[in-house]
Order: structure tokens, then sequence, then C-alpha cells
């Protein structure tokens, strides 16, 4: 498409802008000349601190590959040469780790944001699905990263998860062989698993960020209301209810990502490891593939999945039930646009059913989160009417069950709902 | 001079096939991709048997050697421990080892060719994490009526002191086995059972 182009600077800008107006142009789409609903709130800040967060680990990242050494031997001696003798190097390292942890808190809650006004729902089923993938290349970027300071916890985590592969049927021993690369987790593993963590993925992530970003702007935000602002345009052709992103909102995301890093840096400087949840203990102790530390557990944005995980008791002698339900906890967000058939995207028209649904998944899912974190034993036993089965087994069981029936009666429960009358505008 | 206005069947007859070829060649450029990623030749050739000396172990003491980066568990069994193999049938999922998780010299009571010497890889079959030995003492933390045996710490599995995973636990079968042969009364080679000859 031919697009009209005239030149609105002098000078050296305007020097540039003749030869090369493509930024300026874009600047204007994305920017200065795209409508955003007026009623943004707090709910809106975590999409813009999320890519704030992705160049706070892109920059530590490439810092930390400056002294960190991908070798089995070496791998955690250089992670402690960066803590003790690397001037800056301590920082740097618990940036990247806090930030890890960050990103996953701004993306959880900026996922809640879409399941409470309705922001997946049509036209914006592709934003959600790009959404989607970036949390799962998210997962898989942790994941790796965790492998590379070669502790105890690293070790021990990465044999889980790449023998969660083992326990698919027929493919599985040798997927996972190839995921490894050897017969257990050693250097191989942990040479690859740098690999994907510096570059692969994160080229990947990027992609994904832009495309997410690309569908969003052309189809538009959606805000609070669950209004559709482009249906009430003004003589000049921009909605009635939105305004430019740049100034309005670039301002306000402005105030969030000062609030954010104020934040960020209280965890930076006193309590960076977050008492063992976002840098385990164990991980201090160097990998030692014949001890498997007393109690493990996955960092805390995995725990909920490593719940259900547990909670499934194995059938025909394999495990590959429960490695499916975690499989399906997460590819199930992928169906959430079709599944929703609500009339009122926002939360505040929906009736009492998707209200109560969405309380009870988010009780359960932070319920699992937190069991992932304990041994199986943490609320102790039943009694014999119960067959002495673990306390938190059962309620694991239980949350799960209602972590799935929230996706899976959707279509039931949000069809049946009493919205109420969704305005045609945002009211001032 | 004709405008032809259908495309010309055979430019795109040519095109399906110089698609398709090209489609081909780039699966097959991915080959060595893919295999890079598989086990080297290095990493192959250090799976050799090792030997152990097994004279020092006390009577239920719990030795542990790395064969193929793998936890070996070589346990000298006390009649105690012996005996709790024997009564705890009823609360295994597999008691009579009928998975072939063992070579079939040790597919009997004890799941060993000497009942006294267990010998198997400390590797819970459940995703790969390496249980610690409870013993009959640990009922505070284990449940009354826990014999001894193992317990993984990742998920809960339990087993008893010949391997055998628990009713009700996250491991699906026992145990493994490797093979292992007696050279003599107290060295013995894990890796390999060929009889010397």
């Amino acid at each position: 498409m031919a697009t009209e182009y005239t030149p609105k600077y002098t000078g050296i800008i305007g020097w540039v802008e003749r030869r090369f107006p493509t930024p300026f142009i874009e600047f204007q789409k994305h920017a200065s000349g795209y409508y955003a609903p007026k009623n943004f709130n707090f709910w809106y800040y975590f999409g813009s601190l999320a890519l704030l967060v992705l160049v706070i680990q892109i920059v530590s990242g490439i810092f930390l590959t400056m002294n960190y050494k991908p070798d089995a031997a070496l791998a955690f001696g250089s992670v402690e040469y960066i803590m003790r003798d690397v001037p800056g190097g301590w920082i740097i390292r618990y940036i990247h780790s806090t930030g890890a942890s960050a990103f996953f808190i701004v993306v959880y809650l900026h996922m809640f944001r879409a399941l409470l006004y309705g922001s997946h729902r049509e036209p914006r089923e592709l934003v959600w699905i790009f959404g989607v993938l970036i949390y799962l290349t998210l997962m898989g970027e942790a994941f790796f990263g965790y492998l590379l300071p070669w502790g105890q916890m690293s070790y021990w985590g990465a044999q889980v998860i790449v023998n969660l592969f083992s326990t698919i049927p027929v493919i599985g021993p040798d997927l996972s062989l190839w995921i490894r690369g050897d017969y257990v987790v050693g250097d191989a593993t942990l040479n690859r698993f740098f690999a994907f963590h510096v570059i692969a993925l994160p080229l990947v992530l990027i992609g994904l960020v832009v495309v997410h970003l690309l569908a969003l702007h052309d189809v538009g935000s959606n805000n609070p209301e669950g209004v559709d602002i482009k249906k009430h345009k003004g003589p000049d052709g921009n909605p009635l209810d939105g305004i430019p992103f740049h100034p309005y909102y670039t301002v306000k995301d402005a105030v969030g990502a000062v609030v954010f890093l104020a934040l960020f840096a209280i965890v930076l400087f006193f309590v960076p490891e977050m008492g063992g949840y976002f840098l385990e203990y164990n991980n201090f102790v160097p990998a030692d593939p014949l001890k498997t530390p007393l109690h493990i557990a996955p960092v805390w944005y995995f725990t909920p999945f490593y719940s259900m995980l547990r909670a499934v008791p194995p059938l025909f002698n394999s495990q590959f039930p429960g490695v499916m339900v975690m499989g399906l906890a997460t590819m199930i967000l992928l169906l959430l646009p079709w599944l929703d058939r609500g009339r009122a995207l926002s939360i505040r028209y929906r009736g009492p059913y998707y209200k109560w649904a969405l309380t009870l998944f988010v009780v359960a899912f932070l319920i699992l989160g937190y069991l992932g974190t304990e041994t199986t034993n943490v609320w102790g036993q039943f009694g014999d009417w119960l067959g002495k089965a673990d306390v938190a087994t059962v309620v694991a069981r239980v949350c799960t069950l209602v972590y799935f029936l929230f996706f899976i009666l959707m279509p039931w429960y949000t069809a049946r709902d009493r919205t109420l009358p969704v305005p045609s505008r945002i009211a001032d | 001079m004709t405008q032809e206005q259908k495309p010309s069947s055979t430019r795109r007859r040519l095109l399906v096939v110089t698609s398709a070829a090209g489609g081909a060649a780039t699966l097959g450029a991915a080959v060595p991709f893919v295999s890079s990623m598989l086990p080297s030749e290095k990493a192959r050739a250090a799976g050799a048997p090792i030997e152990v000396d097994i004279s020092k172990l006390q009577p239920g003491e719990l030795g542990i050697f790395e064969w193929r980066g793998k936890p070996v568990w070589i346990l000298k069994r006390t009649p105690e421990m012996l005996d709790s193999i024997k009564q705890g049938a009823a609360k295994l999922a597999d008691p009579e080892s009928s998975v072939a998780q063992q070579p079939d010299y040790a597919k009997n009571e004890f799941r060993s060719i000497k009942p006294e010497i267990a010998i198997m890889v400390g590797i819970c079959t459940h995703l790969g994490c390496s249980p610690k030995e409870k013993t009959a003492e640990e009922k505070a933390e284990m449940g009354a009526d826990w014999a001894g045996g193992f317990y993984c710490p990742c998920h809960g599995s339990k087993f008893d002191f010949a391997g055998r995973v628990y009713k009700g636990v996250p491991a699906p079968i026992n145990l493994e086995v490797p093979p292992h042969t007696f050279v003599t009364e107290n060295t013995v080679v894990i890796g390999d059972d060929r009889k010397e000859g």
C-alpha cells in the first residue's frame, strides 16, 4: 500500500526524515497516532512492564555471558566468580535472577487482566494466542536458564523436566536422550541449554513480542468496559473514546515503570533471594549427580503445574498421564477465545457464574502454586477412612480439577450467565 | 499479441516441483543439525563397566558408586532388612518383579544374586531423582507402618529394601537392577554380567 507521506521536520532531523521516513511513519502509526481507549486502569501497566523486563533481561544477560562459562566443570565456579570478583557482577546477576521472577509476575498479572476484561475475545484471538506462545517460550527460557548456574537445583530440576519427555510412549526415551545429548544431564546438556537460553529462545521471544504488538495494533486495544471504541468515531476518523498512546499512555506507563523499578530495586538490594523463592538455597551447592537434595521444588512460577504433575497417579505403569495433564494445562489456554461465550467482555457486565468461576480458578491456581513449593506431606495425612492419603495431594487433585473445569465448563456457564447490558460508549 | 489470462499449467507444475525439491533439500539440510544433538562418540564411549570392592561395606551400610553418570547403590542388607522384604509384599505394586527392571538372575525374592547384597540404580523410576535411604527407625517421618526402604524426596515415591515400589506413589515400576557379576567374593563388576572365561 503506497502511503502519501509529507515530511514534517527541518534541519538535521528533516534531512534524515526525507531519506528514511520509515521510523517517523511507524512512530505515528504505533504511538502518536495509535488511539487507545481513554479508560485504561491499573491492570494496563503490565504489558509495558513486561517489555521493560524483557529489555532488562537482555541487557543483564549480555553482560553475564561475558564472564559465564557454559562448561560442567567451570559453570558453578564462574557464577561465584561473577558474584565475588567481577566488579558489579553481583548486581548484574541479581538483576537477571530477580528479572526472571519479575517477568512471570507481570506476565501472570497481564494474563489475569485479559480474563478480567475479556481481552482474549473476538477480534483479539490472535493477540491472545501470540501472548500464550510468549508465555510458553518464557517458560522454556526460564527452564534452560535455570540449569546454567549448575547448582543442585539446576541439575535435578533439569533431570526431572527432561525425564518428563521420556514418559511419552514409544519415542520418549530416545527423545530425552536427544534433548540431553548424553545418558544423564551433563556437559553436553549444559552447553546446548546455554545456546537455547542466550540466542535461540530470545530470538523467538522477540519475534513473538513483535507480532503480539502488531496484531494488537491492527485490531485495537480492549478496555475495562469491554466496549468497542471503533464504533464511534469523530469527524477526524479517530475514536471518540480514544486518546493517542503517545503522549498520554507513554507518560502513564513511565509512572508505572518508575514504581516498578523502585520495587525491583528493593528486592535487588534487600531480598535478592526472596527467602528461597527467587533463588533456591540448594542452588548454592554445586551439582552432584549422585545425590538429590532432600527437598526439590521448581522456582515458584512453575509450581502450579508441578503440583498438577505430582497430583496425577501413574496409570498403566507410566507417569505419562501426569505429564499430559501438565501439558494440557498450558495448551488449554490457547482455546480460551473459543471457550468463552459470554455476551459481555468485561467482568463489570458479566454475571455471577463467571465471577465465581474466575474466583475459584484463581484460588485453585494459587493453592497449586503454594503446594508445589512444599513436600506432599506438608498438611499431614487423612485417617484410615481415606486410606491415609496425603491431605496436600488430595487438595492438589481437587484444585487441578477446578483448573480444568474452569475451561471445560466455560462454554456452558458463560453462555447462561446473567450479563448486564453493555453501554455503547465509555462514560466520562 | 494475445494476453494469456489463465496461469500456464506448465509453469505452475514447474513451481510445484521446484518447491517440493526445495522443501526436500531443506529437510535434508536439517539432518546434520538434528543429529548433532545426539550423544557424541565421546559420550557413548564413557559407558564402560566399573569394578567395585565391597569388602569394606558394613552390614546395613549403603555404598554409592558412579556408573554411566548414575548412582549405583550397593547395600549390605541386615537380617532385619531381609525380613522386611519378605513381609512387605502387600504394600507393593509389583512384589513379584514382573516388569523387566532386573536381569533374569536377579528376578527373585530379594532381587539380587546374593540375598544380603543389593545392587540397584539409585534413580527413581518416576522422574529420575535419587531416593534417600530411610531406615525402619524413621517412623516419625515416614509413618507408623514404615518398615524401612527408600524415599524419593522429589515426588514422594517409596521403595522397600529390594527396590520394589510401593502402591499409590508416583513411581510406576521397581528400581532398576543393573547387569552385574561377582568376580570374586568381594569384587563386583557393574555394567557387565558375562562370566569370565
